[in-house]
């Protein structure tokens, strides 16, 4: 399977650009841009030189031999993103970004974030290499995760909280849009998910890839089974591109929420249908009427109603399986993995993690799962706290 | 020869300029969008835009954001639209655009969709997130269907691009006048004028008018002045039915459109 640089931006029938035309030579200018330093070895000297020496490349793959025992089946490999400077895998793409805005010589960075990591994340290249970084974050989200919002300040950012719609991602990203048509000509928008009009879901492929490669590169045999979390599908598409070719079997997962037969999920893969949102064709979550729908999930990160157009190709494809998590088993997941390998994930990757336990006991001793753990879970703790004092069941475990 | 069209060719000869009016359908409610039509039929308006309501409307500014949720709170849906439209149609012969986001087509089909459409008694859309590039099955459908297919073009949309998008275009090209989204807007720009001036030199297939952020008499005079053959008007409309109460509101709505419709002749 061969999938490189999508012909005129789509991806099958995915991806496309659904834009305003005010924002057409931008866009234009972007791919520009960014094919020509897509290949650039200076470029890829620069950047793999902040990843390494800035952001800690390359993350450890770790055997979770604990967990792995508990379960009792496959081993459990975890590729630790969650070590990265920031504590998630968002910075690999942001500094990717942030170095190509600053030869095209922009100043101003805009980015949307959910569970904000992606706004520190941008904050922090932004800080690193001289740049004004303002992040529109729903309101929502500002609440339960008001760590990240003084975090972004303190690195320089300026955050808009995003009071209309749903007050989440999807809302943030709108924002964030209606900015750049704005800005135009001096503003460069850093798209932290492989979501959105052409160049961007092939461009943060690209830069989150080198967790792919990696993974190769570390594990002695290609893995049995490989599995990501997937929001808008920014770790999952680093972690699967590279391995698209092996005989992995790749498994996302989505936020479930409260169960795929209530209206409270975000898995618009495993539930959605085909639509048009934030200038990329994929499958989405919205009513018959052609409406989004708000969606639901424990974590903020994963809380958008559509997905990156390569995943929605990947899925018709049948080249990766795609399924849904809820709430209560990333609880379930997240408590376990803490306690066995003393490494709180964020919920976004226990997503992730809950599946391998799922799955790896049902497969021999022999093989072999890796699990990419995008993030670290300290934003997560006060989340995690309070649903266990709603819930009973899980406090038992404690 | 489509309604638009006819529109266009009947002002010619007048030697007038298009008035088109927007207001987004079922906000604030749905007597308030009929009085309010009825108003700007008999202030002089030339085309009507309908807005259909979209939960995600990147391309709007807060005014028709906002009217965009209050039409989905008030229920409309895609067959209630249609019914309100074919009651307007019952009542005027005006030319009828319906402006929504490309989700809302792409979901219904776009054969589907434009078939109810121009059954309903609409005339011309205007999708403000349909590149050129994307545009293929939805030319199509709406050449089928003898519906007007009114695109956008912005300030700095280049010749060569101007004129792809100018030759899909039928009815009017829609001009956006500032780097921004809709409704908001200082002063009329330099660049803005340039740009009509420049697109006006263009496009000869088609009438070119100029949209966003446009509310009064002056703003409308300056652009017909330097060669809009349209202005359009939308969150201005909007922000009186807001603010004034439904008793009043056909003769308030009446009274804004004469206005600026006096600056067309």
């Amino acid at each position: 399977m061969k999938i490189g640089i999508p012909k005129d931006g789509r991806f099958g029938d995915f991806g496309g650009k659904y834009i305003p035309e005010t924002l057409a030579p931008a866009i234009e200018d972007l791919e520009n841009n960014y094919l020509k330093i897509r290949n650039d070895l200076t470029f890829k000297k620069e950047l793999n030189k902040f990843l390494a020496e800035y952001a800690g490349r390359p993350t450890p793959l770790y055997l979770a031999k604990n967990l792995t025992k508990k379960i009792g089946g496959a081993k459990i490999y975890l590729k630790r993103e969650d070590l990265l400077h920031g504590g998630a895998h968002k910075i690999n793409n942001t500094l990717g970004q942030a170095l190509l805005a600053k030869r095209m010589g922009k100043k101003r960075i805009i980015a949307e974030t959910g569970a904000g990591q992606h706004g520190v994340a941008t904050a922090m290249a932004c800080a690193c290499l001289d740049l004004k970084a303002e992040i529109y974050m729903g309101y929502v989200d500002t609440e339960r995760q008001k760590q990240n919002v003084f975090r972004m300040e303190l690195l320089g950012a300026k955050v808009h909280s995003v009071k209309s719609g749903s007050q989440t991602l999807k809302d943030a990203i709108n924002e964030a849009m209606r900015d750049w048509i704005t800005n135009v000509n001096s503003t460069y928008y850093l798209l932290g998910s492989a979501v959105g009009p052409h160049p961007y879901p092939l461009m943060v492929r690209d830069f989150q890839s080198v967790i792919g490669n990696e993974i190769k590169k570390q594990m002695k045999k290609i893995p049995d089974t490989v599995i990501a979390c997937v929001g808008g599908g920014s770790n999952a598409i680093g972690t699967f591109y590279p391995l698209i070719d092996s005989k992995a079997e790749i498994i996302g997962i989505e936020a479930g929420g409260k169960g795929l037969n209530t209206l409270h999920h975000s898995a618009p893969l495993a539930a959605g249908t085909k639509g048009v949102l934030h200038g990329m064709m994929t499958y989405l979550m919205q009513d018959a009427q052609g409406q989004i729908q708000e969606t639901h999930s424990i974590s903020a990160g994963l809380d958008y109603p559509g997905v990156g157009p390569e995943h929605s190709y990947l899925k018709d494809k049948k080249r990766v399986k795609y399924k849904a998590i809820t709430d209560d088993e990333v609880i379930d997941a997240f408590l376990i993995l803490t306690r066995t390998e003393g490494i709180i994930p964020a919920l976004e990757s226990a997503h992730a993690i809950a599946y391998a336990m799922k799955i790896a006991k049902k497969m021999k001793k022999t093989q072999s799962i890796v699990v990419t753990l995008s993030g670290r879970g300290d934003k997560d703790i006060g989340i995690v706290q309070e649903y266990m004092k709603k819930n009973v069941k899980n406090k038992r475990k404690i | 020869m489509s309604r638009i069209k006819e529109k266009f060719s009947e002002l010619k000869s007048k030697k007038e300029k298009a008035l088109v009016s927007y207001i987004m359908v079922g906000y604030p409610s749905e007597s308030a969008t009929l009085s309010a039509i009825r108003g700007l039929v008999k202030g002089g308006a030339d085309i009507i835009e309908l807005g259909f309501p979209f939960s995600d409307p990147i391309a709007d500014g807060p005014v028709i954001q906002k009217a965009s949720t209050g039409s989905l709170n008030n229920g409309i849906k895609i067959e209630k639209f249609f019914k309100l439209v074919k009651k307007i149609r019952s009542e005027t012969n005006i030319p009828l655009i319906l402006m929504t986001y490309t989700n809302i087509l792409y979901k219904q089909g776009y054969q589907k969709f434009i078939k109810t459409a121009k059954n309903a008694g609409i005339d011309g859309l205007i999708l403000p997130d349909m590149a050129i590039e994307e545009s293929k099955g939805y030319l199509l459908a709406a050449k089928k269907q003898k519906m007007d297919t009114i695109f956008l073009v912005s300030p700095n949309t280049q010749k060569n691009r101007l004129l792809k998008i100018a030759k899909a275009t039928s009815g009017f090209l829609y001009m956006v006048a500032v780097f921004g989204t809709t409704g908001i807007q200082t002063k009329i720009h330099q660049y803005t004028i340039d740009a009509l001036k420049s697109t006006k030199r263009t496009v000869k297939n088609v009438p070119v008018g100029v949209g966003f952020g446009i509310s009064n008499e002056k703003d409308v005079k300056k652009y017909v002045s330097v060669g809009a053959d349209a202005v359009i008007v939308g969150s201005a409309n909007i922000k009186i039915m807001e603010n004034t109460p439904k008793s009043k509101l056909e003769g308030t709505v009446f009274r804004f459109t004469k206005k600026l419709k006096h600056q067309t002749k």
